[in-house]
């Protein structure tokens, strides 16, 4: 497992470096039309071709890495640290506590923030700019994703708070926050790591779904969410096998992640 | 070798569960009214409520437009409606869908049922599969099935459910099993962390290192001390699984409640989404109070 | 000669007796709907679907052939319209039924237009007959006749009968009760609807046999139209009614013989700038929006070849103005679409005081020209055609954002809040008739989507427009209405309120296995003639 962790660390710096990179390496503009070359195969000019309205694929897909190489994790990791603050503190401090806020998380997972979302786009300015419409977006997701894990580390908190280490630790003198954030919080990494790793694919799709809100990404900036919403429907079987690299380069990107996480699991 | 002792422990005294039980449901229900009055309140204040697509048809005249639009300058305040929607729910009257122009009691009792077959289905396919590979992964201690299994998952989460969707219907595959794809990553990810961190805890290690065999090993000792948390891990996968049933519904033309919930959100119809929303709100609470109570009964205890 | 005549004559008869002989009886014809019927009142059906079962279920007086643009009869075999365009007079069959055996009568016409005029009723049927405030009288004459006054003239008054369906005024099954060549069999609501052929249905073919050929119908309630493509390609469906232009061209890859092209629709995709005085837009942003030499340049900005090729894969032509060429009888063949001239539009725009300073557009002020442009979200081709014309305006050094909202927000800001700058969306046009289009060029009406609802014109042209159009919906000499309506294409194409970009080509797919299909450009594309389509006799026998 070693040389396929060194690989994946080794993919994303080189995934990280291309799209930082990607003023320098792409060949034109996510955004230039390229208009008598709509949907053309790849060619020296347009290595994966091009897209609906002749932008070049290969520009798009290395700027819509940026964006969604960058937000997403973002996100993930602020819905994840939420759950842990919530499902930790209510697990391990039990009781009435407990039940409140597991009460409240349920309630969070069942109200339809659909709306929220939209009453947010509806407040930002029209003419507000793409990235900042992006970084909204992610902020929010990663605001209301918290729940459901809460839920499953606050069983887990639960069970650790009863568990012998803790009683050591509580017997040598550990309390409050201590307690937590040295003893209880690394054992709850398993299921950290796991909510994480799930979140990133998760929030990048929403992204792209929440377009049809008119959150996420503005035109014409590209994001991985935007990109795959080309597989959808007929395009993602039109036999043109260059419009599944974005998809690739997401799924390899994504197990990357969890290849790197991996070790910091216990071993099997 | 003495065999492990499992005690299963229930909550003691009849009266203790009955008692309990009186207190659970009054908790469901003021959350779930609480859930209600909220669902109501994002929905009055998201933009586009009040307005209606047919005021942008060219064919009617401008006094039915202004009927239209008084239709909606009807609707009382927030709280005004929600009281009155909670006098006519003690009559089992729970409004008229604005947007399909129906009674929601004949909605839902028409789309309900596709939606619980659609879950139940899923989750039991998600469950299997998740649970059986979490299983396979951790017992067998092969890197290379757990790489193909993460690998697997990632797959899957990395699919757009559009994709996944569009797959299933070329594949001329039931379209409710997507949902327990939608699942199975959740469910194979915790359950294959659940399961690694409870096989390395020392009495386990103790118990193989007596010879004990794989399955006796996590029948009796991996399973027992995960329980809890996967209990958690089954409500919780029932509220995720209703929440995807929305798209997913909407993507195949399934007509259960989450196309319902889908079409309400798109059409502001506040009778429908309140209802829908309580629907989700009981089931979650349900579901994980359920599991809550059922963690509680576990306790293993070795001699 | 003579013979060459009686040849073709021969011909064509054996033809049209073949096709009479292969179609089978029997059979059902599968299609789908995007949503489900609201309802299935036909007086209150407003929506595709509801008008969808109306078309197939209701008996009317008269029809327009969608494929001539004729009108013709139905339950009425003639009518006579007088006083000024204020009454017609229908001469109804005798001895038709209901679907249900109630029998049919001028009762039933006097019942229908009743329920139709009562002013609690807001629908787009009925309003289509509101000329002006008063009562609408109906009378029953003897020998199944009808006579109905309105208290205003109604240009094309004829012909917005097509829309009416008759309803029973003593049926106990109300609205079930049809008279068209089928009626609602069975309605699962959410997922499908069959419809079953009339036994009482009147018409016949000309060898006497009963119509419609087709014993039922099934309407299954399918949104995903990938989902829908597929059905048709795997044979479970039987045609798409209204093709896009992507799927069309997969059609055409699969089956050339499937797909058919009808031209130019009716419907337009336009962009507007809001006008609205009292909207919360800068007084700078107003100023741009309200100038006629604005307006010209950004529409001599766009590129509609463009747009017509690449979104719409050349299936699509460059709009002229509110009427689409497939409109024949109205049609303003002066006009011509605007070329694509950025030189053009920037000599206009310095008419203004616009000047180009470091590849940024500037008005008088110095405040750089920067606009958003809001459309439904979920419109690939909308969401596509605004990314195209945010590239075109940049080539004037113009910057358009382009925000997509989900469809009740659209609304609010272009019905209540006017908090938008511009506004790209489509005009669905089912109607040829220029009065269809009246709450849209009235300045006080609220379809006047640039600057509606005006106590006063707020503009000499808008002034000339709403004289315009009052006066062709008062005469009833169609020269005179046609030089009305040419005249306000003219203004509208000077003014550019609406700046069109394109007319979308009416696409449909339809299988081999039905007959006598003709797809044309006005709704119904494909079923228009639904009881003289037929089934292959395996697809029939298979049923």
């Amino acid at each position: 497992m070693k040389w396929a962790r060194t690989t994946a660390i080794v993919f994303l710096l080189a995934v990280s470096a291309a799209c930082l990179l990607a003023n320098v390496i792409a060949p034109a503009s996510y955004a230039h039309q390229f208009r008598e070359e709509p949907n053309v195969s790849p060619s020296r000019q347009h290595l994966l071709g091009t897209d609906d309205l002749g932008r070049d694929r290969f520009s798009r897909v290395l700027y819509g890495t940026r964006v969604s190489l960058l937000l997403a994790p973002a996100a993930a990791l602020l819905s994840s640290l939420l759950a842990a603050f919530v499902g930790g503190i209510a697990g391990f401090a039990g009781g009435r506590l407990e039940r409140c806020v597991m009460a409240g998380t349920d309630l969070f997972l069942s109200l339809p923030w659909l709306f929220l979302l939209i009453t947010v786009r509806a407040l930002l300015p029209l003419n507000v700019s793409p990235m900042v419409s992006v970084l909204i977006t992610f902020a929010m997701l990663g605001c209301l994703g918290w729940a459901g894990a809460a839920r499953i580390i606050c069983a887990d908190a639960r069970a650790l708070a009863q568990s012998d280490f803790i009683l050591l630790a509580r017997a040598s003198g550990s309390t409050g926050f201590r307690l937590l954030w040295r003893h209880l919080v690394p054992n709850l990494k398993p299921v950290l790591y796991a909510q994480f790793w799930i979140s990133v694919p998760v929030f990048i799709l929403t992204e792209a779904n929440l377009g049809i809100l008119g959150l996420g990404v503005a035109e014409p900036l590209p994001s991985w969410g935007s990109l795959l919403r080309e597989l959808e429907g007929f395009a993602g079987i039109s036999g043109q096998p260059w419009q599944l690299v974005p998809l690739i380069l997401f799924i390899l990107v994504v197990s990357s992640f969890h290849l790197v996480l991996t070790k910091e699991e216990l071993p099997v | 070798m003495a065999q492990p002792t499992i005690v299963w422990k229930f909550p003691t005294g009849g009266i203790d569960t009955l008692s309990a039980l009186p207190k659970l449901a009054a908790k469901i229900l003021i959350t779930v009214l609480i859930g209600g009055f909220l669902g109501a309140t994002l929905v009055r204040l998201a933009p586009g409520f009040g307005v209606d697509e047919g005021e942008l048809d060219a064919r009617l005249s401008d006094r039915s437009i202004q009927a239209l639009r008084e239709t909606r300058a009807n609707e009382p305040n927030l709280f005004l409606f929600y009281f009155r929607y909670l006098s006519r729910l003690l009559h089992g009257d729970l409004g008229t869908s604005r947007t399909l122009q129906r009674p929601v009691l004949q909605l839902v009792d028409e789309r309900l049922p596709e939606t619980l077959k659609s879950v139940a289905l899923g989750l039991a396919l998600g469950w299997s599969a998740g649970f059986l590979l979490a299983v396979a992964v951790v017992m067998s201690r092969a890197w290379l099935l757990d790489l193909l299994g993460s690998l697997l998952v990632g797959v899957l989460l990395c699919l757009p459910a559009a994709v996944l969707a569009m797959l299933f219907v070329l594949a001329q595959a039931p379209a409710r099993l997507l949902l327990g794809l939608v699942v199975f990553p959740k469910i194979f990810r915790y359950s294959r962390n659940l399961l690694a961190r409870s096989s390395a805890l020392p009495h386990v290690l103790t118990a193989r290192a007596k010879g004990l065999g794989n399955m006796r090993v996590l029948v009796w000792h991996v399973l027992p001390t995960a329980a809890p948390q996967f209990l958690a891990l089954l409500g919780v996968t029932v509220s995720v699984a209703f929440t995807a049933a929305i798209p997913m519904e909407a993507l195949c033309d399934i007509p259960g409640i989450g196309q319902l919930a889908w079409k309400a959100a798109l059409g502001r119809d506040a009778a429908l989404l309140v209802n829908l929303t309580m629907i989700v709100t009981l089931v979650t609470l349900v579901a994980n109070s359920a599991s809550d109570m059922m963690g509680k009964t576990f306790r293993a205890s070795e001699p | 000669m003579k013979k060459a005549l009686a040849s073709f004559v021969l011909l064509t008869l054996i033809a049209l007796g073949s096709n009479r002989l292969l179609a089978q009886s029997g059979g059902e014809l599968r299609f789908c709907l995007r949503s489900e019927p609201k309802t299935l009142n036909p007086l209150l059906a407003a929506d595709d679907a509801s008008e969808t079962v109306r078309y197939l279920t209701g008996g009317v007086l008269v029809r327009v052939n969608r494929l001539t643009q004729e009108l013709e009869a139905e339950l009425a075999t003639s009518w006579k319209v007088t006083n000024a365009g204020k009454t017609i007079t229908f001469q109804l069959r005798n001895g038709l039924r209901f679907s249900d055996g109630t029998p049919f009568s001028a009762d039933d016409v006097a019942y229908t237009m009743q329920q139709l005029m009562d002013p609690a009723l807001h629908s787009p049927t009925g309003d289509a007959f509101r000329s002006s405030e008063g009562k609408v009288e109906t009378e029953v004459l003897p020998k199944g006749r009808v006579r109905i006054t309105f208290p205003a003239p109604i240009a094309g008054l004829e012909r917005l009968f097509d829309q009416v369906a008759i309803m029973s005024a003593k049926s106990p099954q109300k609205e079930l009760a049809v008279l068209g060549p089928y009626f609602v069999g069975e309605n699962k609501a959410g997922s499908y609807l069959i419809l079953k052929r009339n036994p009482n249905y009147w018409e016949k073919d000309p060898s006497g046999r009963p119509l419609p050929y087709i014993e039922s119908v099934r309407l299954d309630v399918q949104q995903n139209r990938d989902i829908e493509m597929l059905r048709l390609t795997r044979g479970e469906i039987h045609f798409i009614n209204s093709l896009d232009a992507e799927y069309f061209d997969k059609v055409v890859a699969q089956d050339p013989s499937m797909a058919h092209d009808a031209g130019a629709s009716l419907d337009s995709e336009e962009m507007w700038f809001n006008q609205v005085a009292s909207s919360p837009l800068p007084s700078y942003k107003k100023a741009w929006f309200t100038s006629t030499n604005f307006r010209q340049a950004i529409s001599e900005s766009i590129n509609r070849e463009d747009i017509a090729r690449i979104v719409f894969r050349g299936h699509a032509r460059p709009a002229v103005g509110p009427v689409s060429p497939a409109n024949k009888l109205w049609f303003n063949a002066k006009l011509q679409a605007r070329p694509f001239d950025q030189k053009s539009a920037l000599q206009r725009l310095a008419q203004d005081g616009f000047h180009l300073q470091d590849g940024v557009l500037r008005d008088r002020a110095g405040h750089a020209v920067e606009f958003s442009v809001i459309t439904n979200a979920g419109n690939k081709y909308r969401e596509h055609m605004a990314t195209m014309i945010q590239q075109d305006l940049s080539g004037i050094g113009i910057k358009l954002n382009v925000v997509t909202l989900d469809f009740p927000s659209l609304i609010e800001r272009i019905t209540d809040t006017f908090d938008y700058e511009a506004c790209l969306l489509g005009l669905v046009n089912d109607e040829l008739d220029p009065n269809a289009q009246m709450t849209v060029w009235l300045s006080s009406a609220d379809s006047h989507q640039w600057n509606p609802s005006q106590k006063t014109p707020a503009t000499a042209w808008e002034a000339e427009i709403d004289k315009l159009m009052r006066a062709q919906a008062s005469t009833l000499d169609p020269k005179k209405r046609k030089a009305d309506f040419d005249k306000v294409q003219e203004i509208a194409w000077q003014q550019e309120p609406f700046i069109y970009l394109v007319n979308k080509n009416a696409l449909s797919a339809v299988s081999p296995a039905v007959h006598n299909a003709h797809p044309v450009v006005l709704r119904p594309q494909v079923y228009w003639n639904i009881d003289q389509l037929s089934l292959t006799s395996e697809v029939a026998r298979n049923r």
